[in-house]
């Protein structure tokens, strides 16, 4: 009986080895994890599941691993990969041995060099973590959030509503500098600093200090912000070294084809931990830390496992929610030539981007709610219809987009 | 089981391949025009986290919800697929003399 082994049970292990059973597959699956719990979702983890804690939200109950024979083994990382004789070798010594490989190991957080390894300073990737930084978050209490990417404002946006004092610490002269246009990174900082968030941008940090009763972060010119708590969220790093170990090309993440295959046919690679080729942009390579496209290669990689050979080639998608704010954006904008803003209604807005033959490459919006969510819908079916919509129609809110993707 | 026929709208102020909100003594629901007119009404929220599936998008007989773009089958309430994996529940539709009514139970 054929075997698929999955390293990794996060969104994206979870997701494949449930799409290879609804697309058929009869053989084996096992499901292989280094954390303790089945795979949950991570989104929570900096908004309301920072709030509520505990449990963690499961993509799925045991029940349902049960019912699609899926075998679980939790809390056990895979320390090698053997591909002559194909078999992965577990902490511990088991050894499984496997027909096809899924590695969907994702990524952790970046370490800040010059930062001690304390209770008070932390990161923000696992379960185990959220719990950490929730015990030390509470009315009266200070945390300085060092970081101004998604994480960073979301934690912020959080610790706010359980009663906290919050600075946000920025190397860079505004936060959201990666993929967010400044329009609307200003309305994310605008909001934050109305709800008593201290920013500061263009910070040097010469290191981050803790002790047993508090933390503080220091800057290069002398200056310091003293706090109970010290989250760290300055970006992921793929988890690529059981890969590398194995002799898989890596390049900025387990390096795969636009079929999710790494260097050995036997060996597919998946969402946070891989770098792919993106269809829609020229076939560049990106690695992407989004939740749906965890999702999106985990369904696609099934197939792919039981031998289909499709290419991916959805377009990219993110959320966050900040406050009663979300903001969406989908495609990439970085080759933009022009930009279209389309006013909402309630200061909610969608900026789409252009390239300059005219194509829609990507659009940001941000609102209140659900407000921008689905024009960026349909612009995301726009980009990857590789259509160039009249600048004129995007900008005015009468003009349905449903009508001009019939068009 | 007894239903109560409730008003909702007037049938053209949902437009084809459409949907909107409906809240009706502290229940919502979402109540859906399909590209070849007809109606259909289903709970108001997504079964993954409580999000009004009035924000998301009609295609065809799909409604995706605007948070995560889980998807359902509006005429049917089926879940289509992660992250939603509960249904939706799904009411009796009728529209008489140019208005649609729901049945709630
Ligand atoms: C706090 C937070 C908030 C987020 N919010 C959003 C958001 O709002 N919107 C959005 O689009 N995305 C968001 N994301 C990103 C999203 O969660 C990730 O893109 C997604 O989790 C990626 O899924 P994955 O399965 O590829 O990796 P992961 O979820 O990281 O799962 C990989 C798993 O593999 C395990 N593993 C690694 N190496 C091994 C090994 N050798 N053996 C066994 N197991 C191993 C890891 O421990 C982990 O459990 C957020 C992420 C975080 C951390
Ligand atoms: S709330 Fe609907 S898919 Fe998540």
């Amino acid at each position: 009986m054929t075997h698929i082994v999955i390293v990794g049970a996060g969104e994206c292990g979870a997701r494949a080895a449930f799409a290879l059973r609804e697309r058929g597959f009869d053989g084996e699956i096992t499901l292989i994890g280094s954390e303790p719990h089945l795979p949950y979702e991570r989104p929570p983890l900096s908004k309301e599941g920072l709030a509520g804690a505990e449990p963690p939200k499961y993509v799925a109950g045991a029940e349902r691993y049960q019912a699609a024979r899926i075998s679980v083994i939790t809390d056990v990382p895979v320390e090698v990969i053997e591909r002559k004789r194909k078999f992965v070798k577990l902490a511990g010594g088991r050894a499984i041995q496997y027909d096809r490989l899924l590695l969907a190991t994702g990524a952790r957080p970046r370490v800040f060099e010059a930062c001690e390894n304390a209770e008070r300073i932390r990161m923000l990737r696992t379960h185990a973590d959220a719990l950490a930084i929730r015990a030390l978050l509470a009315p009266g209490r200070k945390v300085a959030i060092v970081g101004g990417g998604f994480i960073g404002l979301e934690l912020a946006a959080t610790a706010r509503r359980l009663g906290a004092a919050v600075v946000l610490v920025e190397g860079l002269p505004r936060v959201l500098s990666r993929g967010v246009p400044e329009e609307i990174a200003a309305v994310v900082a605008e909001r934050h600093w109305r709800e008593g968030v201290e920013i500061v941008c263009g910070a040097r940090i010469a290191a981050i200090e803790a002790d047993d009763n508090a933390a503080r972060v220091l800057f290069a010119d002398g200056g310091s912000v003293d706090a109970d708590l010290v989250v760290v969220g300055i970006g992921a790093i793929p988890n690529t070294d059981v890969a590398a170990a194995a002799g898989l090309l890596i390049e900025n993440g387990i390096a795969v084809d636009e079929t999710l295959r790494t260097s050995d046919p036997d060996i597919f690679a998946a969402g946070d931990c891989c770098s792919f080729p993106l269809t829609h942009y020229g076939g560049r390579r990106v690695r992407l830390e989004a939740w749906r496209n965890a999702q999106d290669q985990g369904t696609l990689v099934a197939a792919n496992l039981m031998g289909a050979n499709e290419p991916f080639a959805s377009v990219p998608w993110f959320w966050s929610d900040q406050y009663d704010l979300t903001l969406q954006i989908a495609g990439l904008a970085d080759n933009a030539e022009t930009t279209v803003r389309r006013d909402l209604g309630d200061g909610a807005f969608i900026l789409f981007h252009l390239d300059g033959e005219g194509r829609l490459i990507a659009a940001s919006g941000i609102g209140r709610g659900n407000a921008v969510a689905r024009d960026i819908r349909l612009a995301e079916m726009l980009i990857a219809a590789r259509s160039r919509p009249d600048p004129a129609a995007l900008s005015s809110p009468e003009t349905k987009l449903k009508k001009l993707l019939a068009a | 089981m007894s239903s109560n026929w409730v008003e909702v709208c007037a049938a053209d102020d949902i437009d084809e391949e459409d949907v909107i909100r409906f809240d009706h003594q502290g229940r919502t629901f979402a109540v859906y025009r399909s590209p070849d007119d007809e109606y259909f009404a289903t709970d108001g929220l997504c079964t993954h986290e409580q999000i009004h599936l009035a924000d998301g998008l009609v295609m065809d007989d799909i409604i995706e919800c605007p948070k995560h773009n889980g998807r359902f089958n509006y005429k049917t309430g089926q879940a289509k697929g992660a992250p939603v994996c509960v249904n939706l529940r799904t009411y009796p539709v009728k529209v008489e003399a140019g208005s649609v009514f729901i049945a709630i139970s």
